[in-house]
């Protein structure tokens, strides 16, 4: 690796790696991040033997990338040129790609998506749905390149934007690029990302930092895992932009050591920047210095908060505190300091690239560009999806999400986590962006989508919640910490059948109330998946506190197991999987569940091939 | 745990981050990178070569999720209890492993076999339920799997010893 010395160097370099990628050479991109789980390792080693065996190691590259966000149908493989796209493989599938379409140029039509609604086979990546209806902005490299391998994020034109702030941008104007982009925080709140840089720019300070929020900790969200793991540089890229905007010589990446290849993804990015010199001392021959540390977290949800984030690199508890002071004009040890989330960041090269105006034509009026949603839940296409803003939630679940599974019926999506509320069946043609979004009661979040579906109960689904941000609360101020729990307390009883209708109210009136005196975000957007279900869904609260019953379903103390003597075959599977031996019968006979005996654990019900057990 | 800890492992972790800010969390995780949990020995050494109040690392490693005080079991389990996790089923995973291996979730079977613990969300949801053993993912669990998944660990130490 050699080090650039000047911006001419970089935009050499750049033109050099472009020009030797032959768009029409053999390449082969596995997904190495999220299908490992899934095997892609294995299907990695299998594809290197056989392009071995054939001899074609000098004519394929063998690409290790980050995402293609597909999950659901993980292993994926693509072939280039072609474009074709594999799903679900194994490894015993690979010597058939290898000579149908490495050798042949053909595809392998039984390792093709099906479409969903045409049954055909879909050979090539760009026509499956789930990738035909997305604008990849900030997901442009991811599953395009080799993350670890800094040629690959310069060949598409990495670094260039770099190159043209320092050459021929004041930081000023930088900013000004940044708000006429219309760019808004990614990390949840959307605030204007120019305005907090400007401010930043003019806190008197003699050292200033730049902190990349990566402490993804919302439950259910996974793009900014993705965007590190797979496409680090532009995230350091658009962290270095912002330093040179600001005047700060120092960063920070505070990311969840849950997330470990994230982790060794962006700490290899930052020592090869370094060793090219785009990143440390005198970056390209110029006066601009920037040094960017990795800090890992150590798991608190609350460290998401930009003040607790503080904290916890300073060493501390991660609590919050109160603001103002701004970050922006006392932040880390005191100096001014401008947080970003990650998705905000890796959208800074593409902005400064194409300008602020180009950026400002896609999306709504008030919401510009894309946003990266993690479809998740009761979904068929599980997977990360980046799609313009002002999109309704119909066309992300249903177009690209490709509905819900075994036929059953959508309720409602949750949008912003723990933070968020529910946008029930009625909303589906919302054009999602930040302000539709608030007025429906939810929030844009960090753009975790879960979907929920009538086997879900909604009481339910806000005890989770509660449950998650009453374990997470700090502690620090009162509405928060004790507000939270008396909230859980009355759904806790709801959920048990011990409900009473004045519970409702004393909900309605809590939750205004922790909205308006918590210190921070988290206590803050606590009660709105309460709010969002009270209002939504009224009637499920009311059949569990006046009927007693959990219409989905789901909550224990208000169902009963039972086995339906017409469709059970007596095969004995429920018999034998049952921890409590509540189930007897005779071979082929219908069995019978006792239940005085039965714990509700639902391993009757999900072992059953026939489904004979049936919640009543 | 009669055994005598070497705290000269510390030595080097507490060169390399000699003089640097907020250096105290980073060197609890790359201790307890070392030991496997944080002893109070090793909480002590730290505070004295940090010049930071015991009580004040105290608070700190309670305060994280990630910091642990008392020894763990061959295998960690995390059972993902995330949102799209929690609506495929994970509750039922969860109760079935407590069942199993009657520990709480934060607990250690008494054979010190498994560690029991709970996370938000490991970012995988396309797998979900999922739980997550040393480094492995187990996937699109039902409580019964979950349990069977269990097994391939418990022999694994015999199998060594054959």
């Amino acid at each position: 690796m050699e080090r650039l010395f000047s911006i001419e160097e970089v935009q050499r370099l750049q033109k050099t790696l472009s020009e030797a990628r032959n768009p029409q050479r053999l390449r082969v991109r596995i997904c190495m991040t999220g299908c490992r789980a899934y095997g892609a390792v294995e299907i990695r080693d299998a594809f290197k033997a056989m392009i071995d065996e054939k001899g074609l190691t000098t004519k394929v590259d063998l690409l290790e990338t980050g995402c293609h966000g597909f999950c659901a149908r993980a292993p994926v493989v693509a072939i280039d040129p072609h474009g074709f796209f594999y799903q679900q493989i194994s490894p015993r599938d690979v010597p058939q790609i290898v000579q149908t379409s490495l050798i042949e140029g053909k595809p392998v039509e039984k390792l093709l998506y099906t479409h969903p609604q045409t049954g055909e086979p879909v050979a090539l990546e760009k026509d499956v749905p789930f990738y035909r209806e997305q604008m990849k902005i900030v997901l442009r490299n991811c599953g395009q390149i080799d993350p670890t391998r800094i040629e690959d994020y310069i060949a598409r034109d990495g670094y260039l934007p770099l190159a043209k702030v320092l050459s021929s941008m004041s930081p000023e104007e930088v900013i000004g690029e940044v708000v006429r982009s219309g760019l808004r925080g990614r990390g949840g709140a959307g605030f204007p990302t120019g305005n907090k840089w400007k401010f930043a720019r003019n806190a008197q300070g003699d050292v200033k930092y730049i902190i990349c929020n990566a402490d993804e900790g919302d439950p259910g969200a996974f793009m900014d895992r993705a965007v590190l793991e797979g496409d680090p540089h532009t995230v350091l890229e658009g962290m270095l932009i912002a330093a040179y905007a600001i005047g700060a010589p120092k960063g920070y990446v505070y990311v969840r050591a849950e997330y470990p290849i994230a982790v060794t993804h962006i700490k290899k990015a930052v020592a090869d920047a370094k060793a090219m010199g785009l990143l440390g001392q005198k970056i390209l021959g110029t006066h601009f210095n920037f040094e960017v540390k990795i800090k890992e977290g150590a798991g608190a949800f609350v460290c998401g908060e930009e003040t607790a984030l503080i904290a916890s690199i300073e060493g501390r508890r991660g609590m919050p505190r109160t603001r103002p002071p701004f970050p922006a004009i006392a932040g880390l040890w005191g100096k001014p300091t401008n947080i970003n989330n990650v998705e905000t960041f890796a959208n800074i090269p593409p902005i400064i690239h194409k300008g602020g105006s180009w950026y400002a034509s896609l999306g709504t009026e008030k919401s510009k560009g894309t946003k990266i949603f993690a479809l998740a839940g009761k979904i068929n296409n599980t997977g990360l999806v980046e799609v313009p803003m002002g999109i309704t939630l119909e066309r992300i679940i249903f177009d690209i999400g490709g509905g819900i599974p075994g036929g059953k019926k959508f309720k409602a999506a949750q949008t912003g986590g723990p933070s968020g509320g529910c946008i029930p069946s009625s909303l589906l043609n919302l054009p999602i962006d930040y302000d539709s979004l608030t007025a429906a009661g939810a929030i844009m979040g960090s753009g975790g989508l879960i979907i929920t579906d009538e086997n879900t109960c909604m009481v339910d689904m806000a005890k989770f919640f509660l449950t998650f941000t009453q374990s997470e609360s700090c502690g620090r101020c009162v509405p928060c910490r004790l507000g939270t729990k008396r909230m859980l307390e009355i759904l806790q009883r709801i959920t048990e059948g011990t409900g009473e209708l004045s519970d409702l109210e004393t909900l309605k009136e809590l939750a205004p109330m922790i909205k308006d005196t918590s210190l921070c975000g988290l206590g803050q957007t606590t009660p709105n998946p309460v709010l969002t279900t009270l209002n939504y869904f009224l009637d499920e609260y009311k059949a569990h506190i006046e009927e007693k019953r959990c219409p989905a379903g789901v909550c224990k103390a208000l169902i009963r197991y039972q086995i339906d003597p017409e469709t059970c075959t007596g095969c004995g599977v429920c018999r034998k999987a049952c921890p409590q031996k509540a189930i007897s019968g005779k071979a082929k006979e219908p069995h019978t569940l006792d239940q005085a005996l039965c714990i509700k654990c639902a391993i009757c019900y999900n072992e059953c091939k026939f489904d004979a057990i049936k919640i009543i | 745990m009669a055994e005598i800890l070497d705290l000269s492992r510390l030595d080097n972790l507490f060169e390399e981050h000699q003089g640097e800010d907020g250096a105290l969390i980073p060197v609890l995780q790359e201790a307890q990178n070392i030991y496997g949990y944080l002893p109070e020995e090793v909480l002590r050494c730290i505070s004295q070569k940090l010049k930071v109040p015991l009580s004040k690392i105290y608070g700190v490693v309670t305060f994280y999720a990630q910091f642990y005080l008392d020894p763990r079991g061959r295998h960690v389990i995390k059972s993902c209890q995330g949102t799209a996790c929690h609506v495929r089923g994970a509750k039922g995973v969860l109760e079935s492993l407590i069942r199993e291996l009657k520990v709480k979730p934060g607990g250690t079977t008494a054979d010190l076999n498994f560690s029991l613990e709970t996370v938000a969300c490991v970012g995988t949801c396309f797998l979900a339920p999922v739980m997550m053993i040393d480094k492995d993912y187990h996937s699109k669990l039902t409580p019964k799997r979950a349990v069977d998944v269990l097994k391939k660990y418990s022999q694994k130490p015999e199998r060594e010893e054959a």
